[in-house]
């Protein structure tokens, strides 16, 4: 089983903060991560090879901090790994991104099987995956909170609003996860010693056989006009003592807001 | 003439997204037409018309019967090809978005989905959505000549018309056979709740220890005369409460007069969903707690303390 990891770099959302003026986000000095759904795809492909055998590449397109946030990916199990840090793919959007990835793919070799997060945790467009089988012209399950392999392919839960439907599909295939489908590990220490030593490779839009026009800021479909965060008056008091003090503190605040009937 | 090509699976979503095309076609010059796929959808299209569909594209095939991404694609394609659509708005669900991006990248077009409002700006089309987990709202351009918009559910109100009415055009399709096979469908348990209507809510996080402590939460709504709402893992991950109760970045959007988050730290991809909120209090044992930031009353302290004696101090006057 050959397969292939995307997992997208994202600022930590937690310690992004808000300047209070301009309500513009601060991004600098945010560590940098994995997200949530993608380390789902992540840990599922680790369990999938430890059962059948086979190969876990981890793939990820973002800034040279990638050199040190990939190592996170390696511990937890991917074989090896590829970067992809070109200065040139800076300000990409879901189109340029899934044109870059694909081109990667292809380059990684044959692939039984992509798994990607249903939406990465900051942006949550849930565009890649799609796109990317497009590009490809692989089939798509997308939204999988259950997988388990049969002959020739693999089954799939895949958590709708209103049901689960659970799919059968051929391999090749690109499938994306929720966050239900398994509790992501944390790496061990020897596991993080170990992911030093394991195949890493970082590639270009040379590498790649793109051109700097065809990728990056130029290439993408979008353009942002602002990027804000919604205006929040909050009173922030709070009530302190016994917790039958409170409790009165509250429901005198209540009455007062004319939010609470009494 | 170029078009605006409404889909979604969901004929409520269309009618909401014909209602608003309605609007933008005057400022574009555009006509309005909507697509219908599935086995046997004609009768469908005088709703449609209703609702401002100037022309109903109709793709008939049992190939399209179950909801194939890859198949729908295509034959959304076909239709936006057939009428020289300048801008597709699809339904920002599940099914909505994956298709909205798989049409986008055969169309070469820009996508935006879980678009929360659409706007004419300076003659252009500006969507906006949550950027950074929910920690701010982006307002974007697509660049591309095609542009293709998922919109989340009910952004716009569904207008009907007082009469309706336009053509179909029925379009003969090839479609491939789908690679994906349903074997299975298990209907979750739906539940008629909407919790984006409640004037008071009353949110359970993760702090709420076991399934039986919901008693107690049930006990405080129904002395507020609240709706009880939760973050994700409640309804996702224990199933103690349906998932039509999620609010936040992938659940419900709310705007209650008051909302109660008790256990909740209060990250951003729930927070999201209370913004419009007049009165946020919280119940948390952490002082640190997010939440804190953006209450306007919160109380530290043990929500088994505090959820009882609120209860009992609201019943007993
Ligand atoms: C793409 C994406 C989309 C998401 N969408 C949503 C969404 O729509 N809605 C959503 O809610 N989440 C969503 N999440 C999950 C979200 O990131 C958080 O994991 C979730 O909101 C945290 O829930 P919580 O506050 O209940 O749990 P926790 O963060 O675990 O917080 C529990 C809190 O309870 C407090 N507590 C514990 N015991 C007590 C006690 N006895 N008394 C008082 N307080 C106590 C603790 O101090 C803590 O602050 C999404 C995540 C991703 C990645
Ligand atoms: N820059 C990236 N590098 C690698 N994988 C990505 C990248 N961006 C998106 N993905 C993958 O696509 C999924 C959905 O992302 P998005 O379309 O941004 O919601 C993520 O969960 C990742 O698996």
């Amino acid at each position: 089983m050959q397969i292939v990891v995307c997992l997208k770099q994202i600022p930590d959302l937690q310690q992004i903060r808000i300047k209070r003026d301009s309500r513009e986000p601060v991004l600098e000095g945010v560590p940098l991560l994995f997200g949530d759904m993608d380390k789902n795809a992540l840990e599922e492909a680790v369990r999938i090879v430890e059962k059948e055998g086979g190969k876990v590449t981890a793939l990820a397109l973002g800034s040279p901090k990638l050199r040190d946030t990939i190592k996170e990916a390696l511990a937890m199990g991917a074989d090896e790994a590829v970067i992809l840090t070109d200065p040139a793919f800076q300000g990409s959007d879901t189109v340029t991104t899934a044109k870059i990835l694909a081109k990667a793919i292809e380059k990684i070799g044959p692939y039984d099987l992509i798994l990607c997060g249903e939406g990465s945790t900051d942006n949550y467009s849930g565009q890649v995956p799609s796109r990317l089988a497009e590009i490809l012209g692989l089939p798509q399950v997308t939204y999988v909170r259950q997988l388990e392999f049969t002959e020739g392919g693999l089954r799939a839960t895949r958590d709708m609003e209103e049901a689960l439907e659970i799919v059968e599909v051929p391999l090749p295939v690109l499938v994306s996860v929720t966050s239900e489908i398994n509790e992501p590990r944390l790496a061990s220490m020897i596991q993080i010693l170990r992911a030093a030593k394991k195949p890493l490779q970082e590639w270009s839009a040379e590498d790649l056989g793109l051109s700097a026009a065809e990728v990056g800021k130029e290439a993408s479909s979008l353009e942002i006009i602002s990027n804000l965060a919604p205006e929040q008056e909050r009173k922030n008091v709070t009530l302190e003592g016994e917790v039958d003090e409170v409790v009165e503190q509250l429901i005198d605040a209540l009455t007062r807001e004319g939010v609470i009937a009494r | 003439m170029a078009e605006i090509l409404v889909f979604s699976e969901k004929d409520e979503i269309a009618f909401e997204l014909l209602s608003k095309g309605r609007e933008l076609k005057e400022g574009l010059g555009l006509g309005l037409a909507a697509a219908l796929l599935g086995q046997e959808v004609e009768g469908r299209s005088g709703q449609y018309f209703s609702y401002g569909a100037e022309k109903v594209y109709l793709g008939e095939s049992t190939l399209l019967a179950d909801f194939y991404v890859e198949i729908y694609a295509q034959a959304l394609q076909r239709m936006a090809e057939e009428g020289g659509a300048q801008i597709l708005l699809l339904g920002s669900t599940k099914r909505g978005k994956e298709l909205a991006s798989r049409v986008a990248q055969k169309l070469g077009a820009g996508c935006i989905t879980e678009a929360i409002d659409l706007r004419l700006e300076g003659g252009g089309l500006v969507a906006d959505r949550y950027a950074l987990g929910g920690n701010t709202v982006a307002s974007q351009v697509i660049k591309t000549e095609r542009k293709v918009i998922a919109v989340m559910p009910k952004t716009f109100e569904a207008l009907p018309l007082e009469a309706g009415k336009g053509q179909t055009v029925r379009l003969e399709l090839e479609l491939p056979e789908p690679r994906v096979r349903v074997v299975e469908r298990r209907a979750k348990e739906g539940e008629a709740v909407d919790i984006e209507e409640a004037e008071t809510l009353v949110c359970i996080g993760r702090g709420l220890g076991a399934e039986e402590d919901l008693g107690m939460i049930w006990e405080l709504a129904a002395a507020l005369g609240a709706e009880v709402g939760c973050t994700k893992s409640p309804a996702s991950d224990y199933g103690w409460l349906s998932e039509e109760r999620i609010v936040g970045l992938s659940g419900k959007k709310c705007n209650p007069r008051l909302y109660l988050g008790i256990g909740i730290s209060g990250q951003i991809q729930h927070t999201v969903g209370i913004l419009g909120s007049k009165i946020i209090v919280a119940i948390n044992k952490d002082p640190q707690a997010p939440i804190f930031k953006i209450a306007d009353y919160g109380i530290v302290g043990d929500l088994y303390e505090v959820v009882p004696r609120l209860a009992e101090r609201l019943t007993t006057p």
